[in-house]
């Protein structure tokens, strides 16, 4: 609180306002690691003792490693596809000049702010018509929908202010288009494209509607969260494991973002203007 | 006398080329020859379509119309990667991910030379401009000097038969920058390639190059060696941008050959060479004389050419002084370039004086 007084003009009001913002945001989220290493089966106050048994659980339970599993293979899939879509976006969107540029990276970033709910049952409505199995295949089409846009914003920032006569100079030197896609643009752009893996990958992870609607039998990890909820017993594992998710997604995000900033710094090319 | 003759076998032949952005025309209809082992400059203000030129004959844009041959070889629809010249670009381009051999082996990689091969020639590269030892340097610590040669290097390390540099020095200080139009030139002497500057520095232009072409809006104006393009400019255009000129109006009488006979108000009866693109529009032409060559005449000293007149401005430059002098009969005052050996900088403000000047040093300008 003194801290943040300090630092925040605004008096006391503001500062206060500010620590209640960030309670209020981050408080709930604090209960599952505190409750997921409690000795008590129900998640209340005082506290009893610490364990690890939970987190041991976890490991014994063969329907939630086969979700782990299912949730990686739909996770790393979606990630790649909607990084490889995203490049070809991004690069498109920063580099060329076409009618419609902007009416199309609106389109692509739409389903940023659609409801998830109506994303998935149109989803759900075309797959099924389409006479397409529900399977993880179908949950991972879903993911690519929705994880595009946050591959978009990643590469975007990567692609921009990309000093065209790096890619020139690599033609002047008798490198082909590919030639010079691949050794230059990639290497420069690379830390977004991990970067934009890194934050598809977390979005699949952790989403639950599409995967709820589009998953047939195979469950994902947060549909098997959402399907041990209705056990009181279950409930310390879930915390357990909703406790690993967090810090896997929180990490995860971390190093996507540290990469994105690079990308976005080493892109911008000085030229001889520094000295 | 001096100069270097350069051979007389044209590696650049660009023929009736049009480049046109709409109704916009950036290049209009320029033809030119540029010789092997050439030092060529193309010079202009920002706008008047040297850069484009250049482009095109790197092959990075396209002539609308005409065609642009390489040692003899027509480019037409050859792209950048397959002609044989390379670039010096302006923001140098240097590949921020690779040190600086990488850089300068950057091209190399496609001739899939052998190890041993490509080594000696990227080392031979980086000594050429003097950059031996800075290999293992990354690229994004070098300074703006080094980041030129690491550019320069990576270009030459091709063998190119023609050497592109788009404005090289213009991000340098000015010190670096002069130091570097020496190198330059010694460079291009010491390999022998034909080197195509693009400048819009007009003594850069004058101190570096066999020949300069002078561009003004899409429009070659003139091709000629540094000392005709200052002492005998073609228009009043490339006359003004390359230094300062007085201009003098004058009526023609007599035009016979190459030459003009002219009445002007402040210089009477003079005889002026004619340029080759001056064109008669009634009997009005301009005259031309740069300020260095008049000179003071002191006291009793008599001269066969001379003009009286009244100092108006004194301005001190260090080793010379320059004087604005109002002629009678002349609509602008003339400005005088006068060394300070013999106390052109005590001159006072409103002293009359006489200037003598070489009839030779007017020239007939078209418009």
């Amino acid at each position: 609180m003194i801290r943040l007084r300090r630092l925040l003009p605004g008096g006391s009001w503001l500062s206060a306002y500010a620590f209640l913002y960030v309670v209020f945001l981050y408080l709930p989220v604090m209960f599952l690691p505190i409750f997921s290493v409690n000795t008590a089966a129900t998640p209340k106050f005082p506290l009893n003792g610490f364990t690890w048994k939970w987190y041991e659980g976890l490991l014994r339970t063969p329907e939630l490693v086969e979700a782990a599993w299912n949730s990686l293979i739909v996770g790393v899939s979606a990630a790649i596809l909607s990084t490889i879509f995203g490049i070809l976006a991004a690069r498109a969107i920063t580099r060329y000049r076409f009618p419609g540029r902007r009416p199309i990276n609106g389109l692509i970033m739409a389903p940023l702010v659609l409801p998830e709910i109506i994303i998935a049952i149109s989803l759900l409505l075309v797959v099924l018509r389409l006479g397409i199995g529900l399977s993880l295949f179908t949950v991972m089409l879903g993911h690519v929908l929705i994880c595009i846009p946050y591959s978009m914003t990643v590469l975007t920032s990567g692609f921009e202010g990309f000093d065209r006569s790096l890619e020139e100079a690599s033609a002047d030197l008798g490198e082909s288009a590919f030639g010079t896609f691949r050794r230059v643009t990639l290497p420069m752009v690379m830390p977004a494209i991990i970067s934009s893996l890194l934050v598809s990958f977390t979005i699949s992870l952790d989403e639950f509607m599409i995967a709820f609607f589009l998953s047939g039998t195979e469950a994902t990890l947060p549909i098997y969260i959402w399907g041990q909820l209705r056990f009181a017993a279950k409930l310390p594992g879930v915390l357990a494991l909703g406790t690993l998710l967090l810090v896997a997604s929180f990490v995860l995000m971390a190093i996507a973002e540290m990469l994105r900033r690079r990308a976005a710094s080493r892109t911008h090319n000085e030229g001889g203007l520094y000295v | 006398m001096f100069d270097r003759v350069p051979p007389e076998r044209t590696m650049i032949e660009i023929r009736d080329v049009t480049r046109s952005y709409g109704a916009f025309k950036a290049l209009d209809d320029a033809s030119l020859a540029i010789r092997e082992g050439e030092f060529f400059s193309l010079l202009g203000p920002s706008g008047c379509g040297k850069t484009t030129l250049l482009r095109m004959i790197a092959g990075f844009d396209q002539p609308t119309s005409g065609s642009i041959a390489i040692d003899g070889q027509p480019m037409d629809g050859i792209p950048a990667n397959r002609r044989p010249t390379n670039m010096v670009f302006q923001s140098y381009a240097i590949f921020p991910h690779l040190n600086v051999e990488q850089n300068v082996a950057y091209g190399l990689k496609r001739l899939r030379l052998d190890a041993g091969e490509e080594k000696r020639r990227v080392e031979e590269a980086l000594e050429q401009v003097s950059l031996t030892g800075l290999g293992r340097r990354g690229a994004t610590e070098l300074s703006g000097g080094q980041r030129q040669r690491v550019a320069l290097a990576r270009a030459l390390v091709m063998r190119p038969k023609v050497l592109l540099l788009d404005e090289p020095l213009s991000a340098l200080d000015k010190k670096l920058r002069e130091q570097m139009q020496i190198e330059l030139r010694r460079l291009q002497q010491a390999v022998g390639i034909t080197f195509i500057l693009v400048t819009h520095d007009q003594y850069e232009a004058l101190a570096m190059s066999d020949r300069i072409a002078v561009m003004f809006n899409g429009r070659i104006a003139q091709v000629a060696s540094p000392k005709d393009i200052y002492q005998r400019p073609v228009t009043r255009q490339v006359a003004d941008f390359l230094g300062g000129m007085n201009f003098v109006a004058a009526e023609i009488v007599e035009e016979s050959g190459a030459t003009l006979t002219v009445d002007t108000l402040g210089f009477g009866r003079v005889k002026a060479e004619k340029p080759p693109a001056f064109l008669r529009k009634g009997t009005s032409a301009t005259l031309g004389i740069r300020p260095e060559r008049l000179r003071v005449l002191w006291d009793e000293e008599r001269f066969d050419f001379e003009v009286a007149g009244t100092v108006v401005e004194r301005h001190y430059f260090g080793e010379v002084t320059h004087l604005i002098v109002d002629i009678p009969g002349l609509e602008k005052p003339l400005s005088v370039i006068e060394t300070n050996d013999f106390g052109a900088d005590d001159i006072p403000v409103g002293a009359a004086i006489r200037l003598a000047y070489d009839p030779e040093a007017l020239v007939a300008l078209a418009d």
